[in-house]
């Protein structure tokens, strides 16, 4: 049997803010909604940028993209500020228990020196792509156009400050502030990084929101995630005996395939809203992709020399996969 | 067996740095100019970026902890207040009007602000700047969200909240707000910073956060006070920032010293205006009253501001040109604007009132040089003409400032008898101006400020809804004989006194 308290019943005057029944009914909205839709201005906007009058202070055609209602976008996740920072939350705390873990029991040490080096060769000049890639997300929050389409860019230009971070953190307990080090310089000399820090430059110079997102959410972090943390770190080098360095890493395989659904949500709503659309963003991909492909194939070769090439190659075919589920075709 | 080898501890400073400005580089395939288009255009030189000390040494997997204990917190307790009618403990359904203007003026405001810091944690070329602006960034949108949550049920229930977002854009006094916020987001990163990181965060918020919380905690609204605590730690970061940065670009380059005194001359003026919203609120709209705007200014602007002006007077700095007519204006900006409100109250998306016998009498004691001698009988006379069936409607429309956006109501520092106007002749059109600061203001930039959208010339101009009050209402989705007028008679009363009486007797269940 089931027994309910009994409070005052007061009938409500309405379900939800005007906004909100307008675009879903008149029914109660959920905090995802009401955190999210039209609460940037979109009208009546006071004054140009004195940093660039030719556009507005907030300005839908800085994308080559265009969209009849930005919102169309959605986050399959529903993140809005509370539910991500809780989100994260928990998988710190896992991720805490897992370098505690590792480095109570000496894990690391354990691993043979030759390893050691390899994974922080591998890992090392990768804080830098991630500062790269918060660096790209920051300016698709700060210019983009709609709520629904930002707010996910701020928390991913955070996430990417936190792998920076955790990367920082694998390099302490694996090596010294050396390691680090050794992996800046690689970044900017070492022939193995340029065409990634290349790339990285020439995206942080774009200004259109949509062809950051795709050059650096879609395509090269769509290589490099599964490649790097799936494939070389969970797979081949914990097979060779540094499967404490996939729990360090714990944190970004679960990231990486979290937010690509997310990614190929609004991937899949900007192509679905006109062939305009789908020119523009495979036009980007055609730019961008080659490039991706040439900058993780030296990368991927530091841990499978001469098998990395198939490696890519078989990325790249699930990346074609994933696009074609997403509508991108011409 | 023990592998483990004892290795050196670093220093925290030293980690902080390999967590955050280590991950930058200086660019070599884009030149420096191509990835920071808007870094030098202001004329604020910065010679070393690594001279910045970082204000607070937070990092992502602390900052997602600490946020997430005080979300769980918040939401528990925001979730408590909607399922337990917590809106009916407020002390007087007057108050509702105060929250009304803090939702449509304040909360969109704050989404600015998350959006501006993420435009200056792209922009400035320092990675500690960048990574404190981001936080701050993803800070503002948390407030922006947490207030639209814990408004909502009062929206359910009561008038003036429902079109908050609409308002934003259309509603003539929001324009003072979205000015505002628009104004620093147009200038650059710098004057951004200057003008929300320390202007408006380091010398004024605590005039909003402290009496607005305090305010809500005296009249029983617990779903106010809850994000109001919860997000005062996350405004002791804000203004660590500003305060830091301020003092960083000053140090860099004695050039820079002109250029942000004009700023902070700027945006002190701007603030004040903007929270004369704030100082009506405090005198009038609070059932329950903490303090007066006067004694709040006094606390938190002058004694706080002289101590803090005193701290920058070695970099060059003085107080801001505005600060004492400031002071000259303290005792007189919240009666005049109400009584504003009380005019125009038809095309307002709260209730104004004229205030009891009781608040009078607690206005002239908190007023004595003022209240008893100019505003008092103002408010005697609208009383006489209420009474007597013929209440004061000003059906004319405000004259705005070109600056501020305030209708010209406020008096000449000297003078509180004499109406303040101020105007200037740019290409050919008549400006106008509450004072003499927002002249001067709008002198050095024209160009930008004659693009203002001034909601009552637009109203003039017909392109507001089609022209006339009822398209008008229409277009900023204001419902008439609901959201706006006198408190005495309108729904949101009816409705608090009969619920009330439900849930503290049994009448009516």
């Amino acid at each position: 049997m089931q027994i309910d308290l009994r409070t005052v019943t007061i009938e409500p005057q309405r379900h939800a803010y005007d906004h909100l029944e307008q675009r879903f009914g008149a029914k109660p909205a959920s905090r995802y909604q009401e955190a999210s839709y039209d609460i940037q201005a979109v009208e009546n906007l006071h004054y140009r940028p004195t940093w660039d009058p030719e556009q507005q202070l907030y300005d839908p055609d800085l994308s080559r993209v265009r969209m009849r209602d930005w919102y169309a976008i959605k986050d399959p996740r529903q993140f809005y500020y509370s539910s991500y920072t809780l989100t994260r939350a928990r998988q710190q705390d896992t991720a805490e228990a897992n370098f505690a873990f590792v480095e109570s029991r000496g894990l690391s040490a354990l691993m043979p020196g030759e390893l050691t080096a390899q994974v922080l060769a591998l890992l090392m000049p990768l804080r830098h792509a991630a500062w790269g890639a918060n660096q790209n997300n920051t300016l698709i929050c700060g210019y983009g156009f709609g709520t629904t389409f930002t707010q996910p860019c701020m928390f991913q230009a955070m996430d990417q400050l936190g792998i920076a971070q955790y990367l920082s953190r694998l390099g302490l307990l694996l090596g010294d502030p050396e390691s680090l080090g050794a992996g800046k310089r690689a970044w900017m000399v070492d022939a193995t990084w340029q065409p990634l820090r290349h790339y990285t430059e020439d995206t942080m110079a774009l200004r259109d929101p949509v062809e950051v997102f795709v050059a650096q959410n879609l395509v090269l972090d769509g290589l490099l995630y599964p490649l790097v943390y799936e494939h070389l770190v969970d797979d081949v080098l914990s097979a060779r005996g540094a499967s404490c360095v996939a729990m360090l890493t714990q944190f970004m395989s679960e990231w990486g395939s979290e937010t690509r659904k997310w990614i190929d949500a609004v991937t899949k709503t900007l192509a679905a809203e006109s062939a305009d659309n789908r020119a523009a963003l495979c036009d980007w991909i055609d730019r961008w992709l080659p490039r991706a492909a040439l900058a993780v194939l030296p990368i991927v070769a530091i841990v499978l020399g001469d098998q990395a090439q198939s490696a890519v190659e078989d990325q790249m075919t699930d990346f074609a996969g994933r696009l074609g589920k997403a509508g991108v075709t011409r | 067996m023990d592998m483990k080898v004892q290795k050196a501890k670093l220093g925290l400073k030293e980690k902080y740095r390999l967590m955050t400005r280590d991950l930058g580089w200086t660019p070599s395939y884009q030149p420096h100019e191509k990835l920071y288009p808007y870094a030098a255009y202001e004329g604020i030189v910065i010679h070393d970026w690594d001279k910045w000390e970082d204000p607070f040494r937070l990092t992502m997997d602390a900052y997602w902890k600490y946020q997430a204990e005080k979300d769980r917190k918040f939401y528990a307790i925001i979730d408590a207040h909607a399922q337990n009618n917590g809106h009916l403990n407020i002390t007087d359904a007057r108050y509702l009007s105060a929250l009304k203007i803090f939702l449509q003026a304040i909360s969109p405001g704050e989404y600015c602000a998350h959006k501006g810091f993420a435009r200056a944690g792209r922009e400035f070329p320092g990675v500690g700047t960048q990574v404190a602006c981001q936080m701050q960034s993803i800070d503002e949108l948390r407030h922006a969200q947490t207030q639209i949550h814990a408004l909502s049920s009062y929206n359910r229930y009561y008038d003036g909240f429902h079109a908050f977002i609409q308002m934003r854009d259309r509603m003539w006094y929001n324009s003072v707000p979205r000015s505002f916020f628009d104004d620093a987001m147009t200038g650059g990163p710098f004057e951004f910073m200057v003008a929300i990181g320390f202007s408006f965060e380091y010398v004024l918020t605590n005039l909003l956060f402290v009496p607005f919380m305090s305010g809500a905690a005296y009249n029983g609204d617990m779903a106010t006070v809850t994000f109001g605590f919860s997000a005062q730690s996350d405004e002791a970061r804000h203004m660590t920032l500003g305060l830091e940065c301020i003092k960083f670009i000053l140090e860099q380059d004695p050039a820079n010293l002109p250029i942000v005194q004009r700023w902070l001359d700027k945006w002190f003026w701007r603030g004040l205006r903007l929270l004369s919203l704030v100082g009506t609120m405090m005198d009038y709209m609070l059932p329950k009253r903490v303090m007066s705007w006067a004694e709040a200014w006094e606390i938190y602007a002058e004694d706080n501001g002289s101590a803090l002006f005193k701290d920058l007077a070695r970099y060059g700095i003085r107080p801001p040109k505005g600060w004492k007519d400031a002071a000259k204006a303290r005792d007189h900006i919240s009666h005049q604007f109400m009584l504003a409100f009380y005019q125009w109250s038809f095309g307002t998306a709260f209730h104004g009132w004229i205030p009891s016998e009781a608040d009078l009498d607690w206005l002239s004691s908190k007023y004595p040089e003022t209240f008893d001698r100019h505003y008092r009988p103002r408010w005697d006379y609208f009383k006489k003409l209420a009474d007597a069936g013929t209440q004061f409607r000003n059906v004319g429309l405000a004259k705005l400032c070109q600056c501020c956006q305030m209708p010209c109501v406020f008096t000449e520092p000297d003078d509180p008898t004499l109406l303040c106007h101020r105007e200037r002749v740019i290409d050919g059109h008549r400006y106008h101006f509450c004072s003499d600061h927002c002249r001067e203001i709008v002198e050095h930039e024209p160009e930008k400020y004659v693009q203002a959208w001034m909601p009552m010339n637009q109203l003039f101009q017909g392109t507001s809804g089609g022209g006339g009050i009822e398209n008008w209402m229409r277009w900023v989705n204001l419902v008439d004989g609901k959201d706006n007028g006198d408190f005495v008679g309108s729904r949101d009363q009816r409705n608090f006194a009969a619920w009330r009486g439900m849930a503290t007797s049994n009448n009516g269940t």
